[in-house]
């Protein structure tokens, strides 16, 4: 093992926990208000699509990122509207959030560039450089600060507690909890974006991978708390960048026994058998006023 | 009337997405009606739109039955996929290793390892939630992400034909292999891959309607769903109930292993689900979670992944993507049905 092996698998777990910490940072916004998003996966898709969409068409990386995370809050919305507004139930909404992203960039494409699901490619001149890395653990103190010592932070928490206590309090537990998801929608979508037209150069069918997927699951991993949260993303972006190079070197271990380390130990931390991984209590439920 | 009311909601709900889907087929370019008449026209043409609308119904009542048991209990199967796709390695497994056995002990035995491997992989986040309380979508969806990578690295290191390119296993013995229905029906050609499969999977539904609505295991399961702390109170124990509901869920999604295995592939093939559990959500909403409905829901989605491959070609700008907007629109509305009740939260 040579210090160039490992400074470069330390860059590249950098690298690649970035989209995961953007995603988890806004499930974080959502679920501590309340609100379960399991539909990271469909609003990173959305981010990604029309972030290299427009880029493609305006020439300018900042411009897709301005409409992916546009993109991004819109589909929160849907969510919002959703589960806020009608009471749906969170999970199953977010379910048909991921599918519905899952065709709608394809069927665009399919109209727009005559592809099967893919934009045009971007040339290494328009594409955003390294700034959603910096965004991404910016966030992480930036969040923690929020949550644990501002007035918001505290209405957000008291939202997603005790929702009755808040409205007692004068909180407005909709408008709380709108706020956090459409958040959490602008902040998945520069995860995508940054998939899109930062680490690769033009958007391919599903290219999220079940990013939003892991992303929640680090969240969960990481005790929905913004510093845990940030380390799990590093381990999940480590496991990742192990396996790719550890792809053809090892002949005896294959990568995907690595792959699904971060899997089970999400499983054994859910379970409670590295300190108890308590969810915000009124996680998935909606909150009727009376 | 109370019918009347079950049927109302679902019809609305498909209405509403096939009116947003519309739009969407408008905004890229294309004439609505000329698609819709594409897309459920070719669906139903005989024998080779009927033939292949019931092939792809086929996973999805499985799924779909998956997905509804779950939710009887108020649980969330999200791993049917998972459940899936290690069931359709266990099957292919048992088809070409017992390769010496007949059709009479290979076929039943493959069906079990079928059942029996889905109802494991979806015993393990039933006994953590039962157990620990923890949350089986966090579970079933690791679970979706490991039986991936399992079954890669397995199929990779052990089953593979020397040389072969494709992450596919060895083929099964020709003894696990399950009729055809064009082998049945005149006029159906046999190379149309529907299969005996279809016909074990009305059964299921027979048989998840007697579990659920006649059997006592069925009636605490739904108990359970209905109101876990008064189930309690009544002296039904939660935690087993739970454990029941995901065991059951998981055998019947690993039975789509017997459509693609034993019935059409004839050998496991990384990734030959598209998405049949995820599909199953969909399918078990809109029926209602009762048998009756997830099957004409089942078929209702395989003739539009049927037609969505005419849509495909013969239209200008659309693509069978578009059954998946559909699909999505459809849960959407359903969840959120409150939209049609005039119902108003905040």
């Amino acid at each position: 093992m040579s210090d160039i092996l490992n400074l470069s698998i330390i860059y590249s777990t950098i690298r690649l926990a970035a989209p995961l910490l953007l995603a988890a940072m806004g499930g974080l916004f959502s679920e501590r208000s309340g609100v379960v998003n399991i539909a990271l996966e469909g609003l990173m898709l959305a981010g990604a699509f029309t972030s290299a969409s427009v880029t493609h068409y305006a020439g300018s990386p900042w411009l897709g990122l301005l409409a992916g995370v546009a993109a991004g809050v819109f589909i929160a919305f849907i969510h919002a509207v959703a589960c806020i507004h009608f009471e749906a139930d969170q999970v199953v909404t977010g379910t048909a959030i991921n599918i519905l992203m899952l065709g709608v960039p394809t069927l665009l494409s399919g109209a727009l560039f005559q592809t099967t699901g893919s934009t045009p490619q971007i040339p290494q001149s328009n594409l955003i450089p390294n700034a959603p890395i910096v965004i991404a653990f910016l966030l992480v103190p930036s969040v923690w600060y929020m949550l644990y010592r501002t007035p918001f932070g505290l209405r957000l928490r008291a939202v997603g507690e005790n929702p009755e206590a808040a409205d007692t309090a004068g909180v407005s537990v909709s408008r709380v909890r709108y706020l956090a998801v459409l958040t959490s929608g602008a902040l998945a979508a520069i995860g995508g974006a940054y998939l899109s037209i930062g680490q690769s150069s033009l958007f391919t069918r599903n290219m999220t991978a079940g990013r939003g997927y892991i992303a929640l699951a680090a969240l969960i991993f990481g005790k929905w708390r913004p510093v845990q949260t940030m380390l799990a993303c590093l381990l999940f972006g480590f496991a990742e960048a192990a396996s790719i190079q550890m792809q053809g070197v090892t002949p005896y271990i294959r990568v995907e026994y690595i792959q699904i380390i971060p899997y089970v130990l999400t499983m054994v931390v859910l379970a409670g058998f590295i300190g108890a991984s308590r969810a915000p209590k009124a996680l998935g439920q909606p909150y009727k006023k009376r | 009337m109370k019918y009347l009311r079950h049927l109302a909601l679902p019809l609305i709900a498909v209405l509403a997405a096939f009116i947003a889907g519309g739009i969407v087929v408008l905004l890229i370019g294309d004439d609505p009606v000329y698609t819709y008449r594409l897309l459920i026209g070719s669906a139903l043409s005989w024998p080779d739109g009927i033939g292949y609308t019931l092939f792809y119904a086929t996973p999805l009542i499985f799924t779909g039955l998956a997905v509804a048991v779950g939710f009887r209990c108020g649980l969330f199967n999200i791993g049917a996929e998972g459940q899936l796709t290690i069931a359709a390695l266990a099957t292919a497994w048992i088809g070409f290793t017992f390769s010496n056995l007949s059709a009479w002990m290979l076929v039943p035995l493959a069906c079990a390892a079928a059942i029996l491997a889905g109802a494991v992989w979806a015993a393990i986040p039933g006994v953590l939630k039962a157990r620990f309380g923890s949350h089986e979508v966090i579970n079933t969806i690791m679970m979706n992400f490991i039986a991936a990578g399992v079954t890669s690295a397995l199929t990779q290191s052990y089953f593979k034909d020397p040389g072969d390119l494709i992450l596919q296993t060895h083929s099964i013995a020709a003894a696990a292999h399950i009729p055809r229905l064009g082998r049945f029906i005149p006029g159906m050609p046999e190379r149309i891959p529907t299969n005996i499969a279809f016909l074990l999977a009305i059964a299921a539904c027979v048989l998840v309607y007697v579990f659920l609505w006649k059997t006592r295991w069925g009636y605490e399961i739904r108990a359970t769903g209905a109101n876990p702390k008064a189930a309690e109170y009544g002296g039904i124990s939660v935690r087993r109930q739970i454990m029941l509901a995901m065991v059951v869920s998981g055998g019947l999604a690993g039975l789509v292993a017997v459509n693609e295995v034993m019935g059409y592939r004839y050998r496991y093939y990384q990734g030959f689900s598209p998405q049949y559990g995820f599909t199953g959500i969909a399918v078990a909403l809109l029926g209602r979670n009762h048998p009756a409905g997830v099957l004409v829901a089942a078929i209702f989605f395989g003739a539009l992944t049927r037609g969505g491959l005419f849509v495909d070609i013969f239209t200008e700008n659309v693509s069978k993507d578009l059954v998946l907007v559909l699909q999505a629109l459809v849960i959407l509305f359903v969840a959120a049905e409150a939209l049609f009740r005039g119902a108003r939260a905040s």
